[in-house]
């Protein structure tokens, strides 16, 4: 359990405020979450010792890292820190910059650089000139740098935001596989949707400096008390696994628990865990059975609750599909034609759906 | 050359060398604090140590002098220390150069930790890097190109020296009379030969010390 308390307010106009009490979980990543400006990355380094706000407190597990008259140094804290550019130390090569951390926490074993070098697919890189790499590859760099100083939390500030399009494609399926593997907590900070979706098991959204929601995600995008502001990109992630192939349509079924949505097939093996992304404006409501439309998925569900969204115009549905959630978007007139209230047994159609990972 | 132009150009290496040495040894530290210090004296700190780049040599001279005489409070330190008077001796040339040269050293080194920022600091604590540690295994070998040129510069600029040598250490033949000195006394007994010939050295080592500079920040910051 990771435990932060921090209150800072820094003068300017609008002052910088931020007034934080979270805890994340030991196990998995969680996301911070939120737009520039909301004191995500602020937060994650007063969590490394980078930013020294009096009268914090922070504990990581058993070890309490801040609190009165108590301020561990960064470089006592045993933690990996991937920072936004990929920070290689220009004087020394790839190896070198690799070896720098780990050296210092304990020595460098060999087996485990390779296998860190591996793993991150610059294993043919040790030789080289940071200058010499492509953004996406100094990235990776940094992020086994971070990892071979065997850190008990990984600290992630929007790894992948420096890079364009192509590089974060190229740097995000390592990361996941970081998820995969890494025994460690992960604090992710992103302002991406996309990013959180694929990457996070939790979340702790920011606002202006506060905590507006957290928790698990599936359950914390879902969740209509406290939206999100997602705008375009509010839906919800499921996890399910492949159930089904269809080799002449090129589709795949994913199942999750309540039913199972066809979706274009990525290759992912049978039996594979996913997760999978639902927009709420590809989610639309039908009183009857939507046969003979050309949309495939749909499944009978319940109104679990309904909130405004941004635009005057729209609604934010929430459905319960036999234990799992979706959100749907629609106007408030189609809203009222369809008498949506809590509780109301309804037909939901999927438009599009995309695995994430 | 005639033998007292090459006792004047060993005598003026000599100096150079020391200084310079005495110079980083000073100087890279005195840079690190400036980049690295929010205290209120930064400002007060970093004009002094600018000063002699505006100050005539006389004057700083003159002021040293005073100092390091029998009068003044570092003269009288100096005695009590049994190391006798500073002015006149080759040792009183290297405090006065020291003191002279050292914005020209302390300013390439301290643009240099400066342009690295806080960043690479930052990432070596993360990687478990004391300060200290990080001092030597990043700053340092991150500013190499702003110590050289600190360096070369701190070098070159001795080896000019006139003003300040004139007015601390006199003229005298072996211990105190350097080259530029040297020169101004060739051209005082009409020896324009003499003049030449180590006008012409000191041309071309100023002209290869600018060469230095210049290659040493052709690729000013490289960020990784």
């Amino acid at each position: 359990m990771i435990e932060a308390r921090f209150h800072l307010t820094r003068p300017g106009d609008p002052p910088f405020v931020l007034s934080v009490e979270v805890q994340a979980p030991s196990v998995g990543v969680t996301a911070l979450f939120g737009a520039s400006g909301s004191g995500k990355t602020t937060l994650l380094r007063a969590i490394a010792g980078l930013e020294k706000i009096a009268g914090g407190f922070l504990k990581i597990g058993e070890a309490v890292w801040q609190d009165q008259g108590i301020f561990v140094p960064t470089h006592q804290r045993p933690l990996g820190y991937v920072f936004q550019e990929a920070s290689l130390f220009s004087h020394l090569s790839v190896r070198e910059n690799l070896e720098y951390g780990a050296r210092r926490s304990g020595g460098c074993d060999e087996r485990q650089m390779q296998q860190t070098a591996e793993m991150l697919g610059i294993a043919h890189l040790l030789h080289r000139d940071p200058v010499t790499l492509s953004g996406g590859e100094r990235q990776r760099v940094a992020i086994g740098r971070a990892l071979l100083t065997r850190p008990q939390v990984l600290l992630m500030d929007e790894p992948l935001a420096s890079l364009d399009q192509t590089r974060k494609r190229e740097v995000l399926p390592y990361v996941q596989r970081l998820h995969r593997d890494l025994k460690i907590p992960v604090l992710y900070v992103s302002h991406s949707p996309d990013e959180v979706a694929q990457l996070a098991d939790h979340i702790i959204v920011l606002e202006a400096g506060r905590v507006v929601a957290c928790g698990p995600l599936g359950e914390t995008l879902a969740n209509v008390e406290t939206p999100i502001r997602l705008g375009e990109e509010a839906g919800v992630v499921l996890e399910g696994c492949i159930g089904e192939r269809d080799e002449r349509w090129s589709l795949a079924r994913v199942d999750f628990v309540g039913g199972g949505i066809w979706t274009r097939d990525t290759g992912c093996v049978m039996g594979a865990r996913v997760r999978l992304r639902v927009l709420a404006r590809d989610v639309s409501l039908s009183c009857e059975e939507p046969v003979g439309s050309s949309i495939l998925n749909y499944f009978p569900c319940e109104i679990a609750g309904q909130t405004g969204d941004e635009h005057p115009g729209l609604l934010l549905v929430r459905l319960d599909v036999g234990g799992s959630p979706l959100l749907a978007r629609l106007t408030r007139r189609s809203a009222e034609a369809l008498g949506v209230v809590r509780g109301k047994r309804i037909w939901a159609q999927v438009k599009a759906a995309a695995v994430v990972g | 050359m005639p033998e007292e132009s090459l006792v004047s150009l060993a005598l003026t290496f000599r100096l150079a060398a020391v200084t310079t040495f005495v110079l980083l040894l000073a100087g890279v530290p005195l840079a690190w604090w400036l980049s690295q210090t929010r205290s209120r004296w930064r400002g007060v700190a970093g004009a002094l140590v600018t000063l002699p780049v505006v100050l005539p040599p006389t004057v700083l001279g003159f002021y040293l002098l005073l100092l390091m005489g029998p009068h003044g409070p570092v003269g009288q330190f100096t005695r009590w220390m049994g190391l006798g008077l500073l002015p006149f001796t080759f040792a009183g040339l290297v405090v006065a150069s020291v003191i002279q040269k050292l914005p020209f050293v302390v300013q390439p080194i301290q643009n240099a930790f400066e342009a690295m920022g806080r960043r690479p600091l930052e990432v070596a604590a993360s990687l478990r890097a004391s300060p200290l540690d990080a001092f030597f295994t990043v700053a340092l070998p991150l500013a190499r190109p702003g110590i050289l040129t600190g360096a070369v510069l701190g070098f070159a600029h001795t080896v000019g020296e006139f003003g300040v040598v004139l007015m601390i250490g006199g003229n005298i033949p072996g211990v105190t009379r350097v080259a530029a000195v040297q020169i101004y006394n060739h051209v005082e007994a009409m020896e324009y030969a003499q003049a030449h010939l180590l006008a012409a050295v000191l041309l071309l080592l100023s002209f290869i010390a600018m060469q230095a500079v210049y290659f040493l920040n052709r690729n000013k910051v490289v960020v990784a």
